[in-house]
This record gives C-alpha cells, sequence and structure tokens, in this order.
C-alpha cells in the first residue's frame, strides 16, 4: 500500500491555499477492520490526508529546499464520522511561514458540509542538522510524495479544476 | 493600547490553546516547561500564536533566545552561566528578572524564568515599542 492518503489536488494557490480530494473506497484495507461493517474512515488517516495537502502546500512555497516534517496538532475537531462511499474534500490554507516553520489550518468538507478541522504545525528540520543525518537528499519529499507533487503541479498549472 | 490585564488575559488564552492546558492552570508564576508541559515545538507555536493574536513580529531568538545558551564558553561553563552571559541576558532579554536566576544560574534553571508573567511583560515591551 502507498502511503498516500490524497486522490488529487483540485486547486493549489502557491504560499496560500490548497485543494484536494479523498475519495473513500471499501477496497481500501482499513476499512475490513475499523470496523467490520461499519466502515468509518480513522480519523487519523483524515487528519494525515490533511496533512499531506498542507505539507506539500508549505513545502511547495519553498520550492521544496526545506525538509516538511508534521510536529503537531495543536487542535482538532471532528463533527461526524466519514464512510466509505463517500468523497473528502481537504480545504487547506497557510496561516504562518517562518523559515523555521509553518502553521496551516485544514478543513474537511463531505457534499459541502465541514465534517472536521484541525490546525497542523510543520517544523523545517534544522538544515544543517539534517544534512548531517540525511544528506542533501530531501527525503520527505521523495518517492511517494513525489508523485502528489507531480499532481500538485498539474493543479497549480491548470488552475481552478472543478471535476467533482 | 491594550491595557495590562488584557495582555494577560491574551497571553494566557493563548497559551491555554497552545499548550492544551486548564484555564485553572495558567497563573502568573506557571512556567511554560515545568508547570504547563511545554516542550521545544510549543515555543514556536506560541511564538506564532502571539504574532497572530498581538499583530507583531516577533524575531528568531528575541524572546526565547535558545542560542544564548548553545555552547559557548563564554557563556556557559561547567553547565552555569557566566557573569558575562548573564550581562549578555540581561541586555538580550530585557522583559525577564534575572535577580533569583542569577544566584544560581544553572543551565537547567533556565527554562524557569519562562513564565506567563515573563511572556506578557514582553508583549507589553513590544506594544509600547510600536506605538512609537
Amino acid at each position: 500500500m502507498r502511503w498516500i492518503w490524497i486522490d488529487r489536488f483540485l486547486e493549489f494557490e502557491s504560499g496560500k491555499s490548497a485543494k484536494a480530494v479523498k475519495n473513500l473506497s471499501t477496497a481500501e484495507d482499513h476499512f475490513r477492520d475499523h470496523f467490520p461493517g461499519y466502515p468509518v474512515m480513522p480519523a487519523a488517516l483524515i487528519i494525515e490526508g490533511l496533512a499531506q495537502t498542507g505539507g506539500i502546500l508549505v513545502g511547495e512555497a519553498n520550492q521544496f529546499r526545506e525538509k516538511v516534517v508534521l510536529a503537531k496538532i495543536a487542535k482538532t475537531r471532528f463533527e461526524r464520522e466519514m464512510f466509505a462511499g463517500e468523497q473528502l474534500i481537504y480545504q487547506v490554507e497557510i496561516l504562518m511561514m517562518r523559515p523555521e516553520a509553518a502553521s496551516v489550518l485544514g478543513k474537511v468538507f463531505v457534499g459541502g458540509v465541514q465534517t472536521a478541522e484541525a490546525e497542523i504545525f510543520f517544523a523545517h528540520l534544522d538544515q544543517a542538522r539534517s544534512k548531517q543525518m540525511f544528506g542533501d537528499h530531501n527525503f520527505v519529499f521523495s518517492g511517494e510524495l513525489k508523485y502528489l507533487l507531480g499532481l500538485a503541479k498539474v493543479a497549480s498549472q491548470t488552475g481552478k479544476d472543478s471535476p467533482g | 493600547m491594550a491595557t495590562k490585564e488584557e495582555i494577560y488575559a491574551k497571553v494566557s488564552a493563548t497559551l491555554i490553546e497552545a499548550l492544551n492546558v486548564e484555564e485553572d492552570e495558567v497563573k502568573p508564576t506557571s512556567t511554560l516547561q515545568g508547570d504547563l508541559g511545554a516542550e521545544s515545538i510549543d515555543y514556536l507555536d506560541i511564538v506564532f500564536r502571539l504574532e497572530r493574536e498581538f499583530g507583531i513580529k516577533i524575531p528568531r531568538n528575541e524572546l526565547f533566545p535558545e542560542a544564548v545558551l548553545q555552547g559557548d564558553p563564554d557563556i556557559v561553563q561547567n553547565g552555569k552561566v557566566t557573569p558575562k552571559g548573564i550581562e549578555d541576558l540581561k541586555e538580550k532579554m530585557p522583559f525577564a528578572d534575572l535577580t533569583e536566576f542569577a544566584k544560581n544560574p544553572e543551565v537547567n534553571n533556565f527554562s524557569d524564568l519562562f513564565t506567563v508573567a515573563l511572556i506578557a511583560r514582553y508583549i507589553e515591551g513590544k506594544l509600547a515599542a510600536g506605538k512609537n
């Protein structure tokens, strides 16, 4: 399984906001156990989807030079459970952006109604120290997330896109 | 211009949000780390929130001058801040009362300086400076 919890970007405004879609499919493994006969999307995976949307938004604003890592979820609120078969829209905006960190406000919508909200804080790994530990390679924006980057680029180039 | 009480109330509300603590836990003398459980990333979060709440800019290391105590042998020796280091801190942190800390300036005690009241004093200074 690939650790990608958004399907694609719908909108992407550099340094400002991003919108992504995540369709919840019964074929996703976790629905088998969470819960049998009652397929609820785990809240942590919804947060992960918001964090991926926000992390790419923050990373792109710095041309992916920084290693952006999820550092803290200060506040989160779920209005209801979300089920297999539903389409989640992740809307994220940058609240603050500094050389050492960034924070975003993420909201989840289903059918135009807000179902969850989270304030997510990202740290930029210390340049000097992370270089020592991990080398020049930006391990955050590689592999699976690179695939998402491609999607983000498409969304930012085509501007607003409304498939659904 | 916000009054001292208004500033304190906003600082207190900011810390309750950032550190997820109860209102009655936040007192002027509460230390961020010891009493309210702040960890390193929380300090940045607090700075972000204060900037937004008060519409000010807080340059890195101004409110929480971590760099002051990192490794410089002129400033820290044998786990204690040197007299020169204390002078340095006084200059960089005019909003802090270093009298008690200077009596036993162990680096480990440094975090105890950062109380709710200190943050409020810092903000008062920033707002007053911004007015001029």
